[in-house]
């Protein structure tokens, strides 16, 4: 009998971050602790030459370490997730650039200081002589021919083709539709952007290992591939994530430099501390997104959606990241069909090579854009058939009585209504209301527009035989262990590693609520190598389905043990105890009874066991789930276009999501909140922008608009619950839905707004200056100043 | 070179001898391991190093540590103590009872200046508006709550001070109460 599941419990979490009382990367204090930084290239595509003599001699620098330094050293940074039938090309990427450079921020050498000042003046005396080469940094550029070449190893800059879905019968679908709409779609890159830049402190231990404090989102895949690269047992590098201030997916990949402070702590026998600048950060962490598409979308007059094509370019930079061809193909293409029934799906992504930073998981990862797409694409074909966009939708959901679900492209969805999550959505924002709002306000010449968006998303990342199937080269289970102390406090420990998302909260919920333990006796322990059992991470939505699935399932063990014994000391049959108020009793007789405390203790006490139990109170579980969950849900947007300004102005933001059973109501809404700020950041101001000389112009805070609590409006957050049959919770996630859901939500009621002027679509970010120009072209005002 | 600077943190005097390029934030954090105010960028944008400067809201990593000499700081270490006790919440500032309710964080980097922020604006307007709160985080940056529970908690803060203010408790919201030494 749950009680605390459901419930807004407070966080966790907060007694210590509200106190300055945390403890990130940068909070950790050594003795003797020397500081890193990097020299990094100023050039997006060059040979160099490194001289170091100049900074080796300065006074307080204690080493300087280039390409010759770690030559056999440091081994170089994998790519880890190697897409099937792609004709997947992995570029070696060494920690330090060995020759040439292939974007601006790539690591050429590391400079170790005793203050961080003196390491930063000592890293401008690195000389470093560039010879330019040719560069380029769009992806469709880097596929024409004579286009500059990346690698040597890389023909064409093609990294990777991959295809989804059967083309053979979309052309059919295609040649016998009544309609056919497209769109070119520019998925602009974006900066993840999370607001602790990236940071690493290695300490050398006494046996000869290390202990690696980092930002990381995934701690135990990064002692695993560490340990690889710097050829270090496992059982010697203790990796651990402290407070993590936010990740977003940038902290997912090993990047050269936290090997690199790995290394130079080795080396040098003594700590060794490196914080990125966030100047750094802009070009050193990996980018999001970053794909060009032609996409196409055929039916019938009727509303009926029969087919969908795409032909995708993913710019995914210099470098093959850690997770990065999993994005733009598994991720991408097999969502690309959405929450509608559409019989044929032809997906094909061209992965490109260009001299720009690193693309990698960003919120969303490959969703997003896929949603992105279809949800144009349905509003496009609305219009071109004369009818609604919410009818559209309707006629064309899977519905509720078609689950599970198997898509064209191999997915098999969970459980869902999209249609009861549409009507919600519709009631909530007023639909039919605001549709007549729209046409009086059109009559005095104002632009009003609706957008929706019934996203279905596939997260939860797991299970490992199909991460198996796709290439990715490590499991995706989750474990934990609940421990119970002799006093009844409780430890659950686990190997995913939230930072932010609260699960030191909703996992105590669980737990508290399986043994009927006070919340307040359980502890959630998480982030460090040594402390926890492996475990793959905190992404993909995946830490509440499969991390809480593990958790759910060690602490049903830990409870049977626990009635168990509670029977045996009552001297009653075990089916007979109950628990109620966290007291164990048997049923209908509540006047003799142990609290949970007690039980405890006699279990470690082992004076009065049953034959047969073991001593002690604990247990361990690793949960690999059944299939991905399928969150989905339908954001309504609602927004007016300033005719003379071109700003957008959100009237109303209403998202509905369903992610199965919630745990705790307060956090989750905190995500869709947090997801959908991400999702309108890269619908209205967001985009990292390289110039003609292959810079990043957009490289500060100045430059890159973050969404600002002045241009945010009002979240309005429903739900709807269909539990997942996949884990033992019945959760889905929902870390990723509100980006994934809010970016065509936006677009399609912007391009809604502008339709009596004839707009079909419009790039992002939808600035008022790209908007004003739209505006002036369309109510013909004076050419020179509307040049687009 | 090193000058000498004197200066009151968190009620408390500190004198340090210090670089003439020493930044605030870094005195306080490397110096007198206050490590709740937080470096997020490196152009004055982020607002994570916020604290209260004589009252008022300054970037730390916009002031020289020589700058704040003969002034009174206060880091969210000290936001607590900042107020009068009959103000507090179990031990909290309003502003931190309020962020914990209304689940005004997540990962928790930009919280404390947020918080600083917040106090400021507070001091100076005991109930604002949604649009006041907006417009006075101007300076600070969040990327994990999208500013939803942030403004909500600012504006439950400023309920909750003005409750305990008007159950008779004590001082305004005073911003440098000096501490409790
Ligand atoms: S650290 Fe970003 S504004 Fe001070
Ligand atoms: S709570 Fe993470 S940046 Fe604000």
């Amino acid at each position: 009998m749950p009680t605390l599941f459901g419930t807004p419990v407070r966080r966790r979490e907060d007694a210590r971050l509200i106190r300055g009382e945390g403890l990130y990367t940068d909070d950790v204090r050594l003795p003797d602790m020397v500081y890193a930084a990097f020299v990094r290239s100023t050039h997006p595509s060059a040979r160099i030459r490194v001289d170091a003599s100049a900074a080796r001699a300065l006074p307080g620098v204690l080493a300087v370490f280039t390409a010759d330094d770690v030559a056999g050293r440091v081994g170089d940074v994998p790519t880890a997730w190697l897409v099937p039938d792609s004709g997947l090309r992995t570029p070696p990427r060494p920690v330090l650039a060995r020759d040439v450079v292939r974007y601006v921020g790539e690591p050429i050498a590391m400079v170790v200081a005793r203050t961080r000042a003196l390491a930063a003046d000592a890293a401008s005396a690195v000389n470093v002589a560039y010879e330019p080469l040719p560069h380029v940094t769009d992806a469709r550029a880097a596929l024409a021919p004579g286009a500059p070449q990346v690698h040597a190893g890389v023909p064409g800059n093609v990294l990777f083709t991959w295809h989804a879905g059967d083309r053979e019968a979309t052309d059919r679908a295609f040649a016998e539709a009544e309609v056919e709409v497209s769109l070119s779609i520019r998925n602009q890159r974006l900066v993840p952007a999370a607001m602790e830049p990236r940071t690493a402190v290695a300490a050398p231990t006494p046996e000869g290992g290390l202990t690696l404090w980092t930002t990381s989102q995934n701690p135990h895949i990064a002692r695993f591939v560490l340990s690889g690269m710097l050829s270090l047992s496992e059982q010697r590098l203790r990796v651990v994530a402290p407070d993590v201030g936010g990740g977003f997916g940038s902290k997912i990949p090993v990047y050269p430099d936290e090997a690199m402070v790995a290394h130079a702590a080795r080396v040098l026998g003594v700590p060794v501390k490196w914080t990125e600048t966030r100047s750094e950060a802009f070009v050193a962490t990996i980018h999001g997104r970053d794909q060009v598409q032609d996409v196409a979308m055929c039916g019938r007059r009727d509303g009926t959606i029969t087919g969908i094509r795409v032909r995708a370019t993913a710019n995914m930079g210099a470098y093959l990241s850690l997770a990065a061809p999993g994005v733009p193909t598994i991720l991408f293409g097999l969502i690309v069909p959405g929450a509608y029934r559409i019989g044929a799906v032809d997906v094909e992504v061209v992965g490109v090579a260009t001299h720009t930073t690193p693309t990698d998981a960003y919120r969303g990862a490959g969703r997003p854009e896929a949603t992105f797409l279809v949800e144009r694409l349905v509003d496009t074909f609305a219009r071109r058939i004369g009818m609604d966009a919410a009818e559209v939708r309707r006629r064309n959901f899977v519905p509720a009585s078609a689950f599970p679900y198997a898509t064209p492209t191999g997915l098999v969805y969970d459980s869902g209504d999209y249609a009861a999550a549409m009507d919600r959505a519709l009631e909530a924002v007023g639909y039919e209301a605001m549709r007549r709002r729209q046409e009086d306000l059109r009559r005095e010449g104002r632009y009003l527009g609706i957008g929706l968006s019934t996203y279905v998303e596939v997260c939860g990342l797991g299970p490992s035989k199909v991460a198996g199937a796709v290439g990715f080269q490590g499991g995706l289970w989750e474990s934990a262990t609940v421990r119970v102390h002799p006093s009844g406090k409780v430890a659950v420990i686990i190997g995913a590693s939230p930072h932010g998302q609260g699960e030191e909260t909703t996992f105590a919920q669980i737990v508290a609520d399986a043994l009927g333990a006070p919340f307040e006796d359980v502890e959630v322990v998480h982030g460090d190598t040594a402390a926890t059992p492996m475990g793959w991470g905190t992404y993909g939505s995946r830490t509440t389905p499969v991390g809480g699935g593990a958790v759910s399932l060690a602490a049903r063990r830990v409870a049977d043990k626990a009635r168990r014994l509670a029977a045996h000391l009552l001297e009653a049959a075990e089916e007979d105890v109950v628990v109620t108020d966290g007291r164990y009793h048997v049923a209908g007789a509540p006047a003799r009874s142990l609290s949970f405390a007690d039980v405890a203790l006699q279990a470690h006490l082992a004076w009065r066991l049953p034959d047969g139990m073991e001593p002690g109170l604990e247990a361990s579980a690793f949960y690999d789930p059944e299939n991905f969950v399928f969150p989905f849900g339908c954001h309504a947007c609602v927004v007016e276009v300033d005719r003379n300004t071109g700003e957008v102005r959100i009237l109303r933001y209403v998202a509905v999501d369903d992610c199965g059973r919630i745990i705790n109501p307060m956090i989750v809404d905190g995500q869709v909140h947090g997801g959908v700020a991400q999702g309108l950041g890269q619908a209205l101001w967001e985009g990292a922008v390289y110039d003609e000389s292959g810079q990043l112009v957009t490289a500060s805070f100045l430059d890159y608009a973050l969404p600002r609590a002045r241009l945010m409006p009002h979240i309005e957050t429903l739900h709807t619950e269909t539990p997942s049959p996949h884990n033992p919770l019945g959760v889905k996630g929902v870390g990723e839905t509100g980006t994934i859901a809010a970016t065509p939500a936006v677009v399609n009621a912007v391009v809604d707004a502008l339709a009596p002027l004839g707009v079909e679509h419009v790039d992002m970010p939808m600035t008022p200056e790209r908007l004003w120009r739209i505006l002036s072209r369309a109510q013909g005002r004076a050419p020179e100043e509307v040049r687009a | 070179m090193q000058y000498r600077v004197l200066m009151r943190v968190n009620g408390r005097p500190v004198e340090r001898e210090t670089e003439p390029r020493t930044l605030l934030v870094h005195l306080l954090r490397d110096e007198l391991g206050l490590t709740g105010t937080h470096v997020g960028c490196d152009t004055s944008q982020c607002g994570a190093c916020t604290v209260l400067m004589d009252g008022r809201a300054v970037k730390s990593c916009t002031v020289l540590a020589v700058q704040a000499d003969g002034h009174e700081i206060v880091t969210v270490e000290g936001l607590a103590d900042s107020v009068d006790a009959a103000l507090r919440y179990g031990g909290l500032h309003p502003l931190q009872e309020a962020f914990a309710r209304a689940h005004g964080l997540q990962c928790g980097f930009c919280t404390p200046g947020v918080l600083m922020a917040g106090a400021d604006l507070l001091s100076r307007n005991p109930d604002p508006s949604e649009a006041d709160v907006r417009e006075a985080l101007e300076g600070n940056l969040c990327r994990c709550t999208g500013y939803e529970n942030i403004v909500a908690a600012v504006r439950l803060a400023a309920e909750l001070l003005r409750e305990r203010q008007q159950a008779g408790a004590g001082r305004p919201a005073a911003h440098a109460a000096g501490g409790g030494d």
